[in-house]
């Protein structure tokens, strides 16, 4: 005859000890479970990336319907328990009386309500459960609505970024000096507090709010300083408390929490508690690691199986808000602490090390936190470091000199090395399951539980798989970028962004190269992402660049080199003929060639000519045509309105203006356009990176053509009715292409990559979007937007570049 | 017996990069590493001849702008699956001037 459990709270602690316990014995109890929210337990960890809109409450969702019938446990949710009758042994509730042989309170924390005026309007409201998150994205839904975060430690954050995310004017305010003081020294609370500004995130610090003003809802904070900060919503995330009521009004021993024992038993033999309700030696946990301990231990204890919950040594990182963030342990100043600091402001990078007797006690990471799981497992052995006390703090992948494996570092955790910290899941279970046939991420977390809370930690345990399965392990990513690295050019780009690195060494140094100083695949292709990254900031670097590039002309078969100059959309003159013609003939030109892209072609130039007759092609008034370069080559045209009686729009005219608009630009490849008068489409727009064909009621644009190895036809981007608008659009695609696609991929291939919905919805539907990379081409051409010829021809060029060094045939004969 | 000629300035050649020096028997290509390490090979890639003053140099190897084919600048020989090489010439480097040991040259001449 099995007993008869209550359990009261049905949070993320109460889940895993049923879990615990079914799973020790699935019949030693009659389960009734009392929860006050009218739902499920679901990982209140995640109510973050759900405020924010990454994930939907159905994904959170912990335990369903079909698993609380599987295991018959009787379900009351939206029943708030009112009162403990100890004496009796029964729970009184909204629905009646049950009784119970043994009780288990996990009633959880309340969102702490800092005692001012106006704290109980319509419109401040906590951030603890799924009810909170839907009232802030109904405040959300207003349009420029702002929110006013009261308090900036962990919660405070996250909800602060996931309003911001989901369109919010917010300010966070903060009693303390930085933020997250509980956590971070002032240093890295100031990184933080400085990404956050970055931005568009306002904090206030040492922020002491009076009173909150409204009349039926909420309209404004007022700090003690007289400052007052309009407000649509008012988060309450100024800390938690045990919710304790129902133990304290049943006489149990409570102090700032339920006082439960290293059992999880309370002052009463048949009640025990867990979770952030209860009090364990002097600690009240906020953190879910030491939770689901206590979940293993209640669930032992209840089926007399010997258990003690041992109070874990915590760390916490930050999920939601996109910063990498590590703390652990002890990180206040004291006299026999010494520390050990790693900074790099300009890159974001914050590094700090407490060590009291050569033991690392405390470490504060921000922005690069790849070896924190190795700092972290130093502290909690407790062993003496001295040894590598002088490369500490560069990681595992320092010391002792080893040759740098990106696998390293994980390598080098042993095998009770703890990868998920919310699960408490080490190394060796992950490798268990792996020998078990466990072959990828979501197996794993299936059958371990290993990154199924928070998530921060996939890439660990994508590692771990890594060097258990060897050569097996099916990397669900693409090739990297060439030998000298394992990161694809994704990867690459991405680094170069947050981190903010704009040189070549300072790449290879950031990503761990293999080779001083990459190869000829690598470097122009770096080359390329810092010059689309950091256009006003970058300095092109020449001998990272192929020929063609670096010589401004197409290197051909004998070492000449063919000299092509623009034809504005196809378009010449008299004039720019005879010096064509004039050239050919100065300089003993062998080959003279028409073009698809609508030009002419010098070929068989001798290389320390080409200063000179950059020179003479300058002074008839011609530029470089590109015709060597990964940027715009040619905008081909048939002529419209102009002259053909088909012609719809003035077709050459608007391909002049996008040529001369995207003229110098630099891409992931060649980018070549046409615009065509009318739908017969005599400039063959539609194999075309863009193509354009001119109708009576405007511009239909397209893109994503080709017309070489593979032949593709465009896909539609939009119609529209204004000249102006297919220039926004051009240049818009262009620049989009430019930040995202892979070097060396033609925009068709970056296209079925991304698709062409995605493409549209920033080019097309959001005006905003589509100004902002229009802007930002600008930007970019503002250095770049200038002919190659008229610099290189410069004096200063001419010795030291296309002259011999020496010339020997003079002195042969001695 | 070396025939030291003074040819030019380190600081002539772009670090990672080379310049060519003229003889009757065709080019020689300077280059200069990244760390200052200078060689001198024949400027014409053991494939198709290729100006190896123009391809883009890494370490202490270039590779050929027309076919890609990766040269070690120290013993001029191809590198990975590819096989061949190019004649390689002494160099001194003393007081930031280069000095090319011009003797190997001068009796392809003779001869």
């Amino acid at each position: 005859m099995s007993q008869k459990l209550v359990v009261i709270g049905a949070g993320m602690a109460s889940g895993r000890m049923l879990e615990e316990l079914l799973e020790l014995d699935t019949n030693a109890y009659d389960i009734t479970l009392f929860g006050a929210e009218p739902r499920g337990n679901y990982n209140r960890i995640m109510l973050s990336p759900v405020l924010a809109g990454e994930q939907t409450y159905e994904e959170i969702i912990t335990h369903d319907a079909d698993w609380y019938r599987t295991n018959g446990i009787n379900c009351r949710f939206g029943e708030t328990v009112v009162k403990i009758d100890r004496a009796n042994k029964q729970i009184i509730s909204a629905g009646g009386i049950t009784e119970y042989d043994k009780l288990v309170i996990a009633t959880g924390s309340a969102s702490f309500f800092i005692p001012v005026a106006g704290n109980d309007l319509p419109g401040v409201i906590g951030f603890r459960d799924f009810d909170d998150v839907n009232d802030m994205l109904s405040a959300a839904k207003k349009p420029a609505g702002k929110a006013v975060i009261i308090g900036g430690g962990l919660l405070g954050l996250e909800a602060a970024a996931a309003l911001h995310q989901q369109g919010m004017d917010v300010t966070v305010l903060h009693l303390m000096g930085h933020l997250m003081e509980r956590q971070l020294d002032p240093a890295a609370g100031y990184l933080l507090q400085k990404e956050l500004e970055g931005r568009g995130i306002e904090v206030i610090c040492q922020a002491h709010t009076n009173a909150i003003f409204g009349n039926d809802h909420v309209e404004a904070v007022a700090l003690e300083d007289g400052t007052i900060i309009d407000a649509d919503l008012v988060v309450m995330a100024a800390g938690i408390r045990p919710e304790t009521r129902i133990a304290t009004d049943a006489a149990l021993h409570v102090e700032r929490g339920i006082i439960v024992d290293d059992e999880m038993q309370t002052s009463d033999a048949n009640i025990w508690a867990l979770g952030e309700c209860v009090e364990h030696d002097g600690i009240v946990y906020g953190l879910v690691a030491p939770l689901y301990d206590m979940a293993k231990v209640l669930a032992r204890t209840l089926v007399n199986e010997p258990a003690k919950f041992i109070a874990p040594e915590v760390s916490t990182k930050l999920k939601v808000t996109g910063v990498d963030l590590f703390s652990a342990g002890e990180f206040g100043d004291a006299d026999e602490r010494e520390e050990i600091v790693f900074r790099d402001p300009a890159r974001g990078v914050y590094k700090r090390l407490i060590l009291e007797n050569n033991k690392i006690i405390g470490a504060v990471i921000y922005g690069d936190t790849i070896d924190s799981g190795w700092f972290f497992e130093k502290q909690k052995s407790g062993e003496d470091i001295s040894d590598m006390r002088e490369t500490l703090i560069y990681g595992p992948a320092f010391q002792g000199g080893e040759d740098y494996n990106p696998l390293a570092t994980v390598a080098a955790l042993s095998i009770d090395a703890e990868i998920c910290g919310c699960n408490g899941i080490c190394k060796g279970t992950i490798v268990n399951a792996i020998s078990a046939g466990a072959h990828d991420l979501a197996t794993i977390k299936a059958t371990t539980k290993a990154s199924a809370s928070c998530g921060s930690c996939a890439g660990l345990v994508e590692q771990v798989l890594a060097i258990t399965l060897g050569d097996e392990f099916e990397a669900p990513t693409a090739q990297s970028i060439c030998g000298c690295t394992e990161l694809t050019h994704e990867d690459v780009r991405q680094i170069i962004k947050a981190r903010s690195l704009k040189s070549i060494p300072s790449i290879m140094q950031e990503c761990d190269w293999a080779t001083s100083c990459g190869c000829a695949t690598c470097r122009p292709a770096l080359n390329y992402y810092m010059i689309a990254e950091w256009p006003l900031e970058y300095k092109d670097d020449a001998q990272s660049r192929f020929v063609n590039e670096r010589n401004h002309a197409n290197i051909q078969k004998d070492g000449t080199y063919s000299v092509m100059p623009r034809m504005w959309g196809g378009m010449t003159t008299p004039d720019e003929l005879r010096a064509i013609a004039d050239a050919a003939d100065k300089y003993n030109v062998p080959a003279v060639h028409v073009t698809g892209g609508q030009r002419i072609d010098l070929l068989g130039i001798q290389r320390q000519d080409l200063p000179a007759i950059w020179a003479d092609l300058n002074a008839a008034g011609m530029v470089s045509g590109h015709a060597y370069s990964k940027g715009l080559r040619t905008v081909k045209t048939c002529v419209g309105t102009d002259f053909c009686r088909f012609g719809t729009q003035d077709s050459t005219g608007l391909g002049i203006k996008i040529e001369k608009i995207l003229w110098g630009s630099w891409t992931p490849h060649k980018v070549k356009l046409a615009v065509s008068g009318c739908p017969r489409n005599c400039a063959e727009a539609t194999c075309k990176d863009i193509g354009i064909i001119c109708v009576d009621s405007g511009y239909e644009v397209s893109v994503a053509g080709a017309a070489g190895m593979e032949l593709i036809k465009t896909e539609p981007l939009a119609k529209v009715s204004s000249e102006q608008e297919a220039i926004d659009l051009t240049v818009a695609f262009v620049q989009l292409y430019r930040e995202h696609a892979r070097y060396l991929d033609r925009p068709y291939k970056w296209v079925a990559k991304v698709g062409m919905d995605w493409v549209r919805e920033r080019v097309v539907d959001d005006l905003g979007v589509r100004a902002a990379l229009c802007t930002r081409f600008e930007v970019s051409q503002s250095v770049y937007r200038k002919d190659p010829w008229a610099e290189l021809a410069k004096p200063e060029y001419e010795s030291r570049k296309w002259s011999p060094l020496a010339d020997l045939t003079l002195e042969a004969a001695e | 017996m070396s025939n030291w000629i003074d040819i030019a300035a380190l600081d002539d050649i772009p670090k990672r990069g080379a310049r060519v020096v003229k003889t009757s028997h065709g080019c020689v290509a300077i280059f200069r590493t990244i760390d200052d390490k200078v060689f001198a090979i024949d400027d014409a890639c053991p494939h198709k001849k290729g100006p190896l003053s123009e391809g883009i140099v890494h370490g202490s190897k270039v590779t050929c702008p027309l076919h890609n084919w990766v040269i070690d600048l120290e013993s001029g020989l191809a590198q990975g699956a590819d096989h061949g090489g190019v004649a390689t010439y002494e160099i001194l480097v003393s007081s930031g001037r280069i000095m090319l040991d011009t003797s190997r040259l001068i009796s392809k001449l003779v001869a």
